[in-house]
């Protein structure tokens, strides 16, 4: 069936929030109307990266024009911490500096731009150390998170390289990125009666904002509601770092008892907040005469930056997919999470698997060229077995791989991309091309979907029926852009046989269902879909026994179709069942709660199951480079990708698509320069680059593979957030396929892949002959 | 093909007042509003439209994504007699709207909630996800659709978007291209709304010189006051330095200073020209140059800034020098009633350093006509809308097989825009030929010793800078294609 004609809840409908959207009437939290005595917050920060405090002279600040009030570590009545994790993020300097950039006291103020200003008055002088910024400084002093480095082993890779036909080693640097959402952080405080606090604030988690304003202001949990009904893009950079500004808004609403509002400015915002973890990825690989991996060891080596936050899980996850879609006999992945003077490392679109898939994918691209083989065919070879082999073959962590359609998805996207004859073809160019090169590049992904921290794989949901039949939906997941909550309610709309005009979807909010994960890890449709549908069938079901009773049929022969309810002979319209249920006192009012099965896993031995399912995806790439100076562009991409049978094609196409973009964007123009004082020197949109308009391919083909997953999950849909992010690595690998036609060494592009950096890799290859 | 007009109906015209209070000015500024006439009190004349926007107005539709014009959340719709313009709100200061219609996402919308044909295709294509740059996006698409553009990939560069990969926007942009422009679009500016101040206003410290006379009065006699032209830049003086700017021009209003004269002899630039008006002469006579102009900033930036305070700002990696200095540009400097003119190279003395007098200021840049032997290469980390890492300029003659003139100029690889001398003289009467170039492009090695910084190395700015002479050669002889026109 077309996927424009399924029927609720498959339908491709737009985002819900479309129309507000384009006509600017879509709300923010910095366009939340606040009353007139509310005041502004910015922080003062550090301008060294390692040392103390010996004075601060903040005489000037509080002196300025619009100061209401300035705030140090001194001033906060409860808890100074903003960690998601560890309890080692003061929310203002304690005395110690950790990097260039670190809050070091808050202005209050009656502006945002007289907050700004103020906070520049400072007089601030620091006794200074030396800074740790880089990997061989952070080993070098042993300046790492955990004991030492984590090491997850399957077989004994050492002997099987060492016995391989082909032998290859390397390393691999690829640069951290800027999520640059294009809301920057923001939050609103409101102080209310009794000393409890509602929140507003721009976050993927509202359950650790509660969390931490709660800390903050002394009071429990139940004294602080969070409220969020959409975000201008998180992508992982508001899963924590929202929670200073939420934190330092109630703490200064609360002394002051005024609303306090904060939002960062775009450059104060890149400055203090951090991005995703760069990576130095060595390996050594060893390949059969067939180009079938014997046995691979990893090193990676990620700079977490100053607190821990989310880095563990980070790291884990980029070891959990070194192997990305490749069966690995033998492998040790060894994991190195090194604390740096610098921005906190943290949470970003597929959360360390990226850098584990992509350390995976140069050993393949660099096997294939060693060994001769095309890149696709030495992928193929080493491919999960399919589902239909039962081949009980497993990953390095000991998870079996039952739902491989890898092999499937490759052999379609070969055709429909016209791989074999557009490969020959750019290298007929090449042969007769000096100084433009093209270059053609495949990258297949394969991602777990689940929390590695079990206990957040868990959603719940509220949902209430009027008695006119109009439905009020909400559940624990928040909207960044990426239509969850379209998604959601075209599951609502399903149950209950309804139009999605029905359903009203409303703000994620911590007083309606609690003890909420972060909307992350691609989880929300599976999570927060299921929770609704629990809730949903809950109502249903009693309205179906109520009728059932009146109608002379069981339960379950009751219908909800087309905005009616049918029940034996009677048919009525949703909102007369649903009156007729009302004034037989039934609950129209239910909630859901959904946790994920069958997970089970040890993160310290690096064993277990701890991914439901795998969302699988294919690229192929073609990029064309000037070797005079490095510049390049993508020509064409095209992409297959599972996301089962899909909620909404269109959103999920958009998933794609973005992702891609934001995928080859991280590995191409977006380039994070720190100076050697640890100073961040591409804080704003004029010196860090994301993609822009003419960067997406010119020709660009994206499918959906669109078949049930295998697994339980709502609707046998499947996860789409982060795993398209990796298909990016495909526009990387066209661009080191054209780097490869300027000699015959193989190129080790690192990344990003910049003009210069594509520049300097064809210079090396034409000195090394 | 759609056009979008803007009437302007004659009548009284109406004083632009500013006063004085308190050691601050504030102005009184009327302009049209998403088809209201609106007029604003004791406006601080540093205050940005964006600002007044959201904070006062409450107008929150359009929104701050940077602050610093690069990202294009903020982009309204600007009409005025000479057309229709999209603008970053951001860096947009209040006294710039004068008698201009402001159209914010809010009023592409009709009155009565009808979607504009671009409102629709981006909800029917899946356009916006976050939503955060859509209103942005809307206000640019708006603008291109008004003025029949289809190069979207020109007139959208402004626009960033984090979630779409822009596909969906770009088949909402394609979808909507044939609809005829909404009639609610066409703003008539009333009577009583006049585009200047009446002359002679220029008591205060913040004023509006209506000609190049009057500025060159006044600012002999403030010679510490910022002149502000197109605020690209000393926008970002205001939203990211916060400093405080209290002795300004406004140069916007200088018509006599936005001519472009063209005779047999010369072209002749007036400093107000905008970078966007610059683009069809340079199309027509220096196609090179043109295709460049369209990379400068974005379609909101180049519809600001000017090409004179692309120069007077003296910064060592603006677009515009190197061309022009290739070129044989001269520079028309005027303090009072004293004017000189100088080789555009020699105005540059050094970092942060310009040969400009207290109270003188750039009027006009003309360039000699000339056949086209001018290429100019940019080289960013991305292509559209980044500031150059380096801008090579190359207009190399050649007389039967001999160079006969050379004029090089670099951005990005000195302190300031300068030209390649000993490249140059590598070239003057040698052969055209491989070596020659060769030779000339080990001599670039002597011109210039680049520095590195985030947006590139020193020896990658070297080593392409040579490498951009050999493109000139390679594609004087038909050897190589730009790489921009290579397809799948």
């Amino acid at each position: 069936m077309s996927i424009a004609h399924k029927p609720l809840p498959h339908k491709p409908l737009p985002h819900d929030a479309a129309a507000l959207h384009v006509t600017g009437a879509a709300r923010y939290v910095d366009d939340i109307p606040t009353p007139a005595n509310t005041l502004h917050i910015a922080f003062g920060l550090s301008e060294i990266a390692a040392g103390t405090i010996s004075v601060m002279d903040l005489s000037a600040v509080r002196a300025a024009r619009g100061v209401v009030a300035v705030m140090t570590a001194d001033d906060l009545p409860f808890a100074n911490d903003v960690s998601p994790s560890v309890h080692d993020e003061p929310l203002l300097s304690d005395g110690s500096v950790h990097y260039i950039g670190q809050p070091l006291f808050a202005v209050i103020a009656t502006s945002h731009l007289a907050a700004r200003k103020a906070a520049r008055l400072a007089k601030v002088r620091y006794e200074a150390v030396a800074p740790i910024l880089t990997i061989e400084e952070a080993l070098a002093a042993g300046s790492r998170f955990e004991e030492g480095p984590r090491i997850y082993t399957k077989g004994d890779a050492t002997s099987a390289i060492n016995t391989a036909a082909h032998v290859i080693d390397g390393t691999l640097d690829m640069g951290g990125q800027e999520h640059f959402y294009l809301e920057g952080q923001a939050a609103l405080a409101l102080p209310q009666e009794g000393g409890d606090m509602v929140v507003h604030s721009s976050t993927q988690h509202p359950t650790e904002i509660q969390h931490k304003v709660a800390e903050a202001i002394g009071a429990p949990m139940h004294a602080v509601r969070v409220e969020i009904r959409r975000m201008g893009g998180g992508f992982g950079g508001k899963e924590s770092q929202g929670n200073a500004l939420a934190v330092i808004c109630a703490v200064a609403a609360r002394a002051t008892g005024r609303p306090c509002k904060m939002r960062y400015d775009r450059d104060d915002d890149m400055t203090i907040t951090g991005k995703r973890h760069d990576f130095r990825i060595t390996y050594r690989a060893g390949f059969d005469a067939d180009g079938r991996i014997s046995g691979i060891e990893f090193g990676q080596y990620t700079r977490c930056g100053w607190a821990q936050d989310l880095s563990l899980p980070v790291a884990d996850r980029a070891m959990l997919h070194a192997d990305n879609a490749y069966f690995i006999p033998n492998i040790r992945i060894e994991s190195h999470r090194l604390r740096t003077n610098m921005q906190s490392a943290t949470a970003y679109r597929g959360f360390g698997g990226p850098q584990g898939v992509f350390g995976i994918e140069r050993v393949m691209d660099h096997g294939a060229h060693v060994i001769g083989l095309d890149p696709i065919e030495i992928r193929r070879r080493n491919y999960y077995a399919p589902a239909a082999a039962k081949a009980e073959q497993t990953t390095p962590y000991g998870q079996v791989v039952e739902d491989c359609i890898l092999h499937e998805m490759t052999e379609a996207l070969l055709k429909t991309s016209d791989y074999a004859a557009r490969r020959d073809a750019v290298a007929k160019w090449n042969a007769s091309h000096p100084t433009i090169k093209r270059g053609i590049g495949f990258s297949p992904v394969k991602f777990g979907i689940s929390f590695t921290l079990t206990h957040l794989n868990q959603a719940g949901a509220l949902v209430h029926v009027y008695q006119d039949g109009s439905v009020h939906l909400n559940h624990g997941g928040t909207e960044m852009g990426q239509g969850l909550f379209q998604k959601v309610a075209q599951v609502a709309a399903a149950r209950f046989g309804l139009q999605m005009d029905a359903i009203k979807i409303t703000a994620t909010d911590t007083g309606k269902v609690p003890n909420t994960s972060a909307t992350a890890a691609s989880s929300g449709s599976d999570l927060n879909g299921m929770a609704v549908k629990i809730a949903c069938d809950t109502i249903r079901g009693r309205i179906s026994t109520h009728l059932a009773a009146r109608h002379d049929c069981t339960p379950q022969e009751v219908t909800f179709v087309d905005g009616m309810v049918t029940a034996g002979r009677a048919a009525m319209p949703f909102a007369a069942a649903a009156k007729s249920a009302y004034e037989a006192r039934i609950s129209l009012s239910a909630t859901g709660f959904y946790a994920t099965p069958k997970l089970a896993w040890d993160r310290i031995k690096g064993q277990g199951r701890p991914f439901f399912y795998f969302a699988y995806g294919a690229a192929v790439t073609e990029v064309a480079i000037d070797t005079l100076t490095g510049e390049n562009r993508i020509l064409r991409a095209d992409i297959v990708h599972d996301a089962g049978e899909s909620l909404n094609p269109a959103l999920d196409i958009g998933q794609i698509e973005g992702g891609y973009v934001q995928g080859a964007g991280w590995l191409t123009c977006e380039e994070l320069v720190w100076d050697d004082k640890g100073a961040l020197k591409t804080h704003a949109p004029s010196t860090y680059k994301i993609p822009a308009v003419s960067d997406r391919p010119d020709v660009f083909n994206v499918a959906l593979w669109d078949a049930p997953n295998r697994e339980e999950t709502i609707y046998r849909s499947k996860a789409v957030g982060e795993p398209p992010f990796m298909l990016g690595i495909s526009a990387f690998l066209a661009l080191s396929d054209a780097v490869a036609a300027c000699g015959d060494a193989y190129p080790a592009l690192d990344a990003p892949a910049t003009p210069e950096r594509i520049w300097a890799t064809i210079e090396r290859l034409r000195d090394e002959g | 093909m759609a056009v979008c007009f803007l009437r302007r109906i004659e009548g009284r015209h109406q004083v632009t007042t500013i006063g004085k209070a308190a050691g601050f000015t504030f102005m009184d500024i009327t302009f049209l509003l998403n088809g209201e006439s609106v007029s604003i009190e004791d406006v601080a004349p540093m205050a940005t439209l964006l600002d007044w926007l959201r904070e006062t107005r409450g107008l929150t539709g359009t929104k701050e994504g940077c602050n610093e014009g690069d990202c294009g959340a903020c982009t309204v719709m600007v009409s005025d007699e000479n057309g229709v313009r999209a603008l970053n709100a951001c860096i947009l200061l209040l006294p710039q709207v004068q008698g201009k219609a402001i159209r914010t996402v809010e009023g592409i919308t009709a009155p009565d909630g009808t979607l504009h044909p671009v409102q629709e295709a981006m909800v029917a294509h899946h356009g916006s996800q976050c939503g955060f740059c859509t209103p942005g996006f809307i206000a640019s698409m708006a603008v291109a659709h008004c003025n029949g553009t289809d190069d979207y990939n020109t007139a959208l560069a402004g626009n960033l978007c984090r979630c779409t990969g822009y596909a969906p926007i770009m088949r909402a942009a394609e979808a909507a291209k044939s609809a005829p422009v909404p009639n609610w679009l066409h703003d008539e500016l009333p009577a009583d709304l006049p585009a200047q101040p009446a002359a002679g206003d220029m008591t205060g410290n913040v004023v509006l010189p209506t000609s190049s006379e009057d500025l060159a009065t006044w600012y002999e006699a403030h010679p510490d006051a910022t002149l502000i032209a197109g605020a690209t830049d000393v926008g970002l003086w205001i939203t990211k330095q916060l400093r405080e700017i209290e002795n300004a021009a406004f140069l916007h209003l200088c018509t006599d200073m936005q001519h472009i004269v063209e005779t047999d002899r010369s072209l002749r630039i007036g400093a107000g020209v905008r970078i966007a008006d610059l683009i069809a002469v340079m199309d027509r006579l220096h196609p090179s140059f043109g295709t460049m102009l369209r990379r400068y900033g974005s379609a909101q930036v180049r519809g600001a800034a000017t090409i004179g305070g692309n120069i007077a700002n003296g910064s060592p990696i603006g677009d515009g020098p190197p061309p022009l200095i290739a070129l044989g540009a001269r520079l028309h400097l005027r303090k009072g009633d004293a004017r000189r003119d100088i080789a555009l190279e020699d105005f540059f003395l050094d970092y942060g350093k310009q040969d400009r007098a207290a109270g003188e200021f750039v009027e006009a840049i003309s360039i000699p006509k000339q056949a086209d032997r001018l290429k100019v290469y940019k080289l960013s980390k991305r292509f559209d809308q980044d500031i150059s890492a380096l801008c090579g300029a190359f207009n190399i003659t050649v007389t039967g097989s001999t160079v006969t003139a050379a004029r090089i100029a670099f951005g990005g690889m000195a302190g300031t825009p300068k030209r390649a001398n000993a490249a140059e003289a590598a070239l003057i009467g040698a052969p055209w030929s491989d070596s020659t170039i060769r030779a000339a492009m080990a001599a670039i090695a002597d011109d210039y010793t680049p520095m590195s910084d985030m947006r590139a190395s020193g020896r990658y700015r070297i080593g392409t800078a040579q490498n951009m002479l050999l493109r000139y050669w390679q594609e004087d002889q038909g050897l190589s294609a730009p790489l921009a026109e290579v397809t799948a």
